[in-house]
C-alpha cells in the first residue's frame, strides 16, 4: 500500500517536472531576446532557480529598466517562496544543510507536489521528485533556449519580445481564480501602464505592488 | 552592472526560500500580512504584462502593436488550456506574422 502511494508521488510529480522543466527553453530565448548573453541567462536558472523572478528581472532588463529594479522587482516575486517556505517547514520537517539544499528547490511546484500529502515521508518524495527534476531539466533547457534564440538573428523578427508578455500572462493565470485576484491584476495593469508615460522604465512594475497591498489591506 | 543585478538578486531569492523554511510561522499569521502576500505576485505578474505589451520601445510612451494582438492570441490559447509553451511560443509566431504581413 506505502509503495503504491509512493508511485502515484513519483509518477504525479514526474508528469509536472517535465512540463514545468521545459518552460525553460522559453527563458533561455527571452532571456538572451532581453539583452543578456548567454552565460547570464544560464547563472540565472541556476542560482535565482524561480522562473516569474527570472522572467521578471530579463523583462525589466529587456525594456531598458535599471539594474536595481530589476532586481528589485524579481525579490518581490519571490517573497512568495517565502510563504511555500513556512507552509513546507513543518511537512519537511529538515535542519541544517539538508534545509539549505531544500531551499533551493522550493517552488511553486515543488510545494503543490508535497502538501496535503498523508506522511512526512511522502511530502518529502513529491518535493524532491519534483523539484530535482525541474532544477535538472530547467537548467538544461534554458542553455537550450539561449543558444538558439542567439542563432536565431533578430528577437523582433521572431516575435519574441511579445513572447515576454504571453509568459507573464501564462504565469498569471492560474492566479485569476478569485474577483478579488482579478480586480487586483486589472488594477495593478492600469496603474501600470499610467505610469509608463510619467517614471523611468523598470518602475511602473513597483509602483504596481502598492496595488496588492491597499487591495491586500482595505478588504476584510 | 547587469552581472550584480544577476548575482544579488539571486542571493537574494535564494534567501527568501531559506527565510520560509527557517522563520517561525506565527510571523505571518497576521490576515492582513497573509493577503497582502497573496496578492503581490498577481498585481507584479498583471503589471509586466501591461507594460511588457503596452510600453513603447522607445521609452516613455504607450504604443499599440502586434505585442498587443500577440497578448490576445495568449489569452485565446489560455482559454484553451493549451500548455505553457504553446502560449509562448504561439503568441510569438503570431507577432511575427503579423510584421511580415
Amino acid at each position: 500500500m506505502v509503495d503504491v502511494d509512493r508511485r502515484t508521488v513519483v509518477r504525479d510529480s514526474l508528469g509536472v517536472a517535465i512540463a514545468t522543466g521545459t518552460y525553460g527553453l522559453s527563458f533561455g530565448a527571452v532571456g538572451v531576446a532581453s539583452g543578456l548573453d548567454v552565460a547570464q541567462t544560464c547563472v540565472l536558472s541556476l542560482l535565482m532557480f524561480t522562473g516569474a523572478s527570472q522572467f521578471a528581472l530579463a523583462g525589466v532588463l529587456g525594456a531598458g529598466g535599471s539594474a536595481v529594479s530589476g532586481a528589485l522587482t524579481a525579490l518581490l516575486l519571490g517573497t512568495r517562496n517565502t510563504l511555500y517556505g513556512l507552509r513546507m517547514a513543518p511537512l519537511l520537517g529538515y535542519r541544517g544543510w539538508q534545509r539549505a539544499v531544500a531551499a533551493h528547490v522550493l517552488i511553486d511546484e515543488s510545494t503543490a507536489m508535497a502538501v496535503n500529502r498523508a506522511s512526512r515521508s511522502l511530502a518529502r518524495t513529491g518535493f524532491w521528485t519534483t523539484g530535482g527534476t525541474i532544477f535538472v531539466l530547467w537548467n538544461l533547457t534554458t542553455l537550450v533556449g539561449a543558444v538558439a534564440g542567439e542563432q536565431l538573428g533578430d528577437p523582433r523578427d521572431l516575435g519574441l519580445d511579445a513572447a515576454v508578455g504571453a509568459a507573464f500572462l501564462a504565469l498569471l493565470w492560474p492566479r485569476l481564480a478569485s474577483p478579488v485576484a482579478r480586480l487586483t491584476a486589472v488594477l495593478a495593469a492600469l496603474v501600470a501602464a499610467s505610469a509608463v508615460t510619467v517614471t523611468p522604465a523598470g518602475v511602473p512594475v513597483l509602483v504596481a505592488a502598492g496595488v496588492a497591498v491597499l487591495v491586500g489591506a482595505l478588504r476584510r | 552592472m547587469t552581472w550584480w543585478a544577476i548575482l544579488a538578486a539571486g542571493l537574494g531569492c535564494y534567501l527568501l526560500k531559506l527565510a520560509g523554511l527557517s522563520v517561525p510561522a506565527r510571523v505571518l499569521a497576521r490576515p492582513v500580512v497573509a493577503r497582502i502576500a497573496d496578492l503581490v505576485p498577481v498585481a507584479l505578474l498583471a503589471a509586466l504584462v501591461a507594460v511588457q505589451v503596452l510600453a513603447a520601445p522607445s521609452g516613455r510612451a504607450l504604443a499599440l502593436d502586434a505585442r498587443a494582438a500577440a497578448l490576445g492570441v495568449a489569452v485565446l490559447l489560455l482559454l484553451a488550456r493549451a500548455p505553457f509553451l504553446v502560449v509562448v511560443f504561439g503568441s510569438a509566431a503570431s507577432a511575427a506574422l503579423l510584421r511580415l504581413l
